[in-house]
């Protein structure tokens, strides 16, 4: 599968069957929030920014209304600096995922080519499922399924494709969720309740600037003036603010940066 | 720390913040020396470029001295002690844009990159103190700053070349210089180049540099146009003539110039019906920029000849003549400056003589001063061009 931009398909069984008010109001929340955001960003004063957050808010709290109940799948890729052969090793190696996977907190070798996911759920619950690796094949295709008994089903795909004239390897993402049904499919699905393409496309980002950059790019943890309250409310809805908080390479590695 | 902060429209303040500190290994950190107010901290200044915050400190063109560095910062290339004048944009080293030279492009130095993608399709590089859609980073306006993959833009300086004479090597000097190669002069060609600011005033003398025959400089300020004639250009007021197109037709025999350069960007000022509607959809957002400019460079400039824009403009644009543009058969070339392609050349060129930046300033100021020099510097009081600040002595009202 092959796709030069992000998709997101729902599989459109049952949104036919939700009340007709709960559908109407949902996507006039994404509708209204959505031109907000583009009237935010285009707006002149201070308060742009802070508006399209808000507009964004709005839009996403439209898609975290979502019932997750019945499984989508998502979809992105990207160009990476590199050959096929280093995207594929890093890529191997599951245990590393939280570092450009914001919404994993842990990935652990059980062996056998199973491994334990643990992500960040609502309310910092932790959300975990066991995963079974399908298919691999050398610096081609990674495929990996959810065991049976597993609190949420998520399904990758993941395949690097060569580039030409050096530019490096493609890397297409896919992935299938199914979350479970009852109280905890609700409070699982918030944690995709973000547009799961935008998530997928952010975490290749992470992975792209890792390979290429040996870091990701943040602003996260530096100065600033006094911010109005407003904004600070809005940084909030922002549908890029980390899960979780990073660790600071500032307390982390005192003892390996040079101080004049 | 002192820096200064954009608190709102018109609203500059000189805060105590706190010292920025390594966030990434590649991080260094900057004790700053000299920093400037550029033109396009006006565009913030007066609200037109989307998405800032109240609280974001200001300020793209600095220098000074590595204070700190992080543990993957490549110690060949920058070390504590090195001074270094930063560039304004903020580049990987190592993404697609970066290897092709195309540094204002980087791919992974903006992590707001998806509002930028929004109103662009593909998001720029970081950037500097300018707007979260550009980044979000802390700016130089300040007496430290965090200058991330600080291996790949900073350009160290040996001591006993003063600040003045390199500092520009920041932004504008390179800018000008951009601005002239984009307009891909050959030899006996005239460049007409609007707006004789900073970025106006470096792109004259690059033009030169580059073997244009004349330039033609256009603008309303007496004390810019000596500076532009100074600097060996013919000058056009504005002001002065009924029609710059008009002027510049019978300046070059009725062929018009062989490439015309706006150094002006999105706050055109002008006069006539057009502009008034320009400041109206501005004013009430329809319209975030004021093509002015870029009209007439497309109007003024010869069949097949080039368009430069260094001028920035922000979003989106009404009445643009594609037609003159098409049927003229013209190029047009812009960007934020690729900095680290001709910080060195440049550098060079300043130890050899050939020029030397510090004329275009006019004042130097403590950093306390900043908030009312916006103002000067926006209204083109006191013959203000260029406002160099002086982060660490005290000083309000002189
Ligand atoms: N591309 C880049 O990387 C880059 C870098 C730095 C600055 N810039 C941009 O370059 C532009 C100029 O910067 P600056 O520091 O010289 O600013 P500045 O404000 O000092 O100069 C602008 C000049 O343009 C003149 N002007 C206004 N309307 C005019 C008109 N209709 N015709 C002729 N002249 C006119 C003004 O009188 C003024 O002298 C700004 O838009 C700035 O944002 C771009
Ligand atoms: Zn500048
Ligand atoms: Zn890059």
């Amino acid at each position: 599968m092959r796709s030069n931009s992000d998709s997101y398909s729902h599989n459109r069984r049952d949104s036919a069957s939700y009340p007709k008010s709960f559908v109407a109001g949902r996507w006039g929340a994404i509708v209204a929030g959505g031109a907000l955001a583009a009237f935010g960003l285009s707006r002149r004063s201070g308060g742009g920014l802070a508006l399209a957050i808000a507009g964004g808010g709005i839009a996403l709290a439209g898609a975290k209304a979502r019932p997750y109940l019945e499984p989508f799948s998502a979809h992105s890729s990207i160009l990476v600096n590199c050959s096929r052969e280093e995207a594929f090793q890093r890529w191997s190696k599951f245990e590393d995922f939280p570092r450009f996977m914001h919404h994993v907190e842990s990935v652990t070798n059980l062996g056998d080519g199973r491994y334990r996911w643990v992500a960040v759920g609502p309310a910092d619950t932790p959300v975990q499922w066991d995963a079974q690796v399908e298919t691999i094949r050398e610096n081609e295709l990674i495929e990996w399924h959810t065991l049976p008994n597993s609190q949420i089903t998520v399904n990758g795909r993941v395949e690097f494709t060569k580039e030409p004239d050096e530019r490096g390897t493609s890397i297409h993402v896919s992935i299938e969720f199914a979350p479970p049904a009852g109280p905890l499919g609700y409070s699982v699905a918030s944690l995709f309740g973000k547009d799961p393409s935008f998530l997928i496309r952010q975490d290749l980002r992470r992975f792209k600037a890792l390979l290429e950059a040996g870091e990701v790019p943040t602003t996260e943890g530096q100065p600033h003036g006094p911010r109005s309250a407003a904004i600070a409310a809005l940084r909030f809805v922002n549908p890029d603010r980390p899960p979780r908080k990073e660790p600071r390479l500032s307390e982390n590695l005192e003892s390996q940066r040079g101080i004049a | 720390m002192k820096a200064v902060c954009w608190l709102g429209i018109e609203k500059m303040s000189v805060e105590t913040v706190p010292d920025p500190e390594i966030i990434n290994p590649r991080d260094a950190i900057v004790r700053i020396t000299s920093t400037a107010i550029c033109g396009s901290d006006l565009h913030l200044y007066n609200g037109y470029v989307p998405t800032m915050e109240q609280g974001d400190i200001m300020g793209h063109e600095f220098m000074g001295e590595v204070v700190e560095v992080g543990p993957g910062v490549n110690k060949e290339k920058l070390k504590i002690g090195d001074r270094v004048v930063v560039p304004f944009t903020i580049a990987c080293g190592n993404c697609f844009f970066c290897k092709h030279q195309l540094w204002s492009c980087c791919d992974n130095s903006n992590p707001n990159y998806w509002i930028a993608e929004k109103m662009m399709g593909y998001s720029p590089s970081g950037l500097f103190g300018y707007t979260h859609m550009m980044g979000g980073y802390a700016g130089g306006q300040a007496q430290f700053a965090r200058v991330p993959f600080a291996d790949v833009g900073p350009l160290k300086i040996p001591s006993g070349i003063p600040d003045d004479k390199v500092l520009f090597l920041s932004d504008i000097f390179p800018t000008g210089y951009f601005g002239a190669l984009n307009c891909d002069i050959k030899p006996g060609d005239t460049v007409a180049i609007w707006g004789c600011g900073p970025v106006g005033q470096f792109a004259i003398r690059s033009a030169f540099m580059l073997g244009a025959e004349r330039v033609i400089a256009i603008d309303r300020f007496r004390y810019r146009l000596q500076q532009a004639e100074q600097g060996g250009a013919e000058t056009i007021n504005y002001e002065e003539v009924d029609s710059v197109l008009g002027t510049l037709k019978e300046m070059t025999s009725n062929i018009g110039p062989d490439s015309c350069m706006d150094a002006v960007g999105m706050e055109a000022h002008g006069k006539g019906l057009t502009y008034l509607l320009d400041k109206a959809k501005q004013a009430v957002k329809v319209e975030t920029d004021r093509p002015l400019v870029l009209r007439e460079c497309i109007q003024a400039c010869r069949k097949g000849g080039t368009v430069s824009v260094p001028g920035v403009y922000a979003g989106f644009d009404d009445m643009i003549p594609l037609g003159a543009f098409m049927n003229k058969g013209l190029t047009l070339k812009t960007g934020q400056t690729h900095m680290m392609r001709f910080m060195g050349d440049l550098f060079q060129r300043i130890q050899n003589d050939e020029i030397d930046p510090s004329f275009v300033i006019s004042h130097r100021v403590p950093i306390d001063r900043a908030p009312e020099m916006y103002k000067i510097f926006r209204d083109k009081q006191d013959r203000c061009t260029k406002v160099v600040l002086d982060p660490w002595t005290n000083g309000h009202a002189a």
